[in-house]
């Protein structure tokens, strides 16, 4: 077998199955991405809070979590779960190791992970707002929540574009590794074929060019959502 | 509840990893810097056949996940061993050690040059026009005017660097090097606390990351004294 029909679409061949692990790994990072939009709000809320125990404990959050390996958060939470999971499961009789989902656990610790980033990206746009619109909303008798969802948010996030799209090629290259819980995504699937055709160079080479491919195509979704949310202004 | 003896315990034996985190991170850093600043420096001359395989060096090496990076290297190098041995450099590739480095420097590399040829650009116009002014040969002005400017600015970016390179060492973990993060998973599956385990090795990487951070900005303070004094 040549080294192309192992990447092959056809039956015999490993196309299919990268693909479709490419797959998952676009779905795992934009289920992540969009749970850490909502650590990342709350933890930028807490941060702009002027009463000292949320203000403390988001900027706690942001810390811990971008300073510690990526790596050590994935373990902490799948064996941290699963132990707790195992010992409930014990006293309903069940004997053994009972493992995490691992879909839902890769889910929830890329959201705590780039939670920690986006929260830092959302409170930076939000203090970009020019204050005037914030007068604004309170001189038209807009509500707080009213004034927030219709005038601050969407300005804000013009401001927050360019940081997100950072975001997410964070969040796009740490699924990766969420191989390491055994979920069969897109680095995992090319270690499978690795390791049952012996050909790691080609499966390896195939996976980055995969990465690679997603990451570009994502990219001009962040800056045509960028490009309109500057429509109408002019800027330098 | 919290187990003080616990942490006495495991705290020593996470310290155990740490040298090997230092040795990847320095050597990471050195190569990478250098290579960064050779990358930063040929592309200045803005000829297509250098800026280009330059630029699809950098973003391949940035587009594409440091984990992929690794395994390509150390697993993916291994399948030409013969061709390798041939050449004299399979020692490189044979050992999980250097194969972490060759990918951890590659990558700074790519993210290092272009942070310095920002640096590089943003050196004032006028100071190495008056460098030429006054009679100084090209390699003169970028060893005295161009190079200390550029590299003071780069600090902040650098500092940022030299924290994600730290976390990215944890990562050798997974080629069998048994750093903190290494070791902290073994711990964690000995003895079923994760919880303990995290913060403990958390602790140990959060200090680390802010002795790093602190050494930086004093650096830059005192390479910036007009503006400290303001």
């Amino acid at each position: 077998m040549t080294n192309m029909h192992i990447l092959g679409l056809e039956e015999g061949g490993w196309g299919a199955a990268l693909l479709l692990a490419s797959g998952v790994t676009l779905a795992l990072s934009v289920l992540g991405f969009i749970l850490g939009a909502a650590f990342g709000a709350a933890a930028a809320a807490g941060r702009l809070s002027s009463r000292g125990v949320p203000a403390w404990l988001a900027h706690v959050y942001g810390t811990v979590f971008r300073g510690v390996p990526d790596l050590l958060t994935i373990y902490l939470l799948y064996y941290g779960g699963s132990i707790a999971l195992t010992q409930i499961g014990k006293f309903f009789g069940s004997a053994g190791f009972v493992g995490l989902p691992t879909f839902a656990t890769g889910v929830l610790a890329i959201g705590i992970i780039s939670g920690a980033y986006q929260g830092e990206v959302y409170r930076g746009a939000y203090q970009a707002v020019d204050r005037g619109q914030f007068d604004a909303c309170k001189a038209l008798g807009l509500s707080r929540s009213q004034s927030l969802r219709l005038i601050i948010v969407p300005l804000l996030m013009r401001h927050a574009l360019p940081g997100l799209g950072n975001v997410w090629q964070l969040v796009l290259k740490d699924s990766a590794l969420i191989s390491v819980i055994g979920l069969v995504e897109l680095m995992r699937q090319a270690q499978i074929g690795a390791g049952s055709t012996r050909e790691p160079f080609i499966f390896y080479i195939a996976a980055a060019a995969l990465y690679f491919v997603i990451a570009a195509v994502t990219a001009s979704v962040f800056r045509y959502g960028e490009a309109r949310a500057w429509r109408g202004m002019v800027h330098a | 509840m919290i187990d003080f003896a616990f942490f006495l315990e495991i705290i020593p034996v996470l310290l155990a990893g740490l040298p090997l985190t230092l040795q990847l991170t320095a050597a990471s850093m050195g190569i990478g810097f250098l290579m960064a600043l050779l990358l930063a420096l040929a592309q200045q001359g803005n000829r297509r056949i250098v800026v280009w395989p330059i630029r699809a060096f950098v973003a391949v090496f940035r587009g594409t996940p440091l984990l992929v990076q690794i395994f390509l290297i150390y697993y993916g190098l291994g399948q030409f061993r013969p061709s390798l041995q041939a050449i004299g450099i399979w020692w490189l590739f044979r050992e999980p050690y250097w194969c972490a480095i060759v990918a951890l420097s590659l990558n700074e590399a790519a993210y290092g040059s272009e942070i310095l040829r920002g640096a590089i650009k943003a050196v004032p116009r006028g100071l190495t026009e008056a460098a030429t002014a006054s009679g100084m040969s090209k390699l003169l002005t970028l060893r005295l005017i161009v190079l200390p400017l550029a590299l003071r600015q780069a600090i902040p970016n650098y500092s940022n660097e030299i924290i994600l390179m730290v976390k990215g060492t944890s990562l050798a973990s997974i080629i069998t090097l048994m750093e903190v993060t290494g070791i902290a998973q073994g711990l964690i599956s000995q003895t079923y606390r994760a919880v303990e385990v995290f913060v403990a090795a958390g602790a140990i990487y959060l200090t680390l990351n802010f002795t790093i951070i602190s050494a930086l900005n004093a650096l830059e303070i005192r390479l910036t004294p007009y503006r400290a004094r303001a």
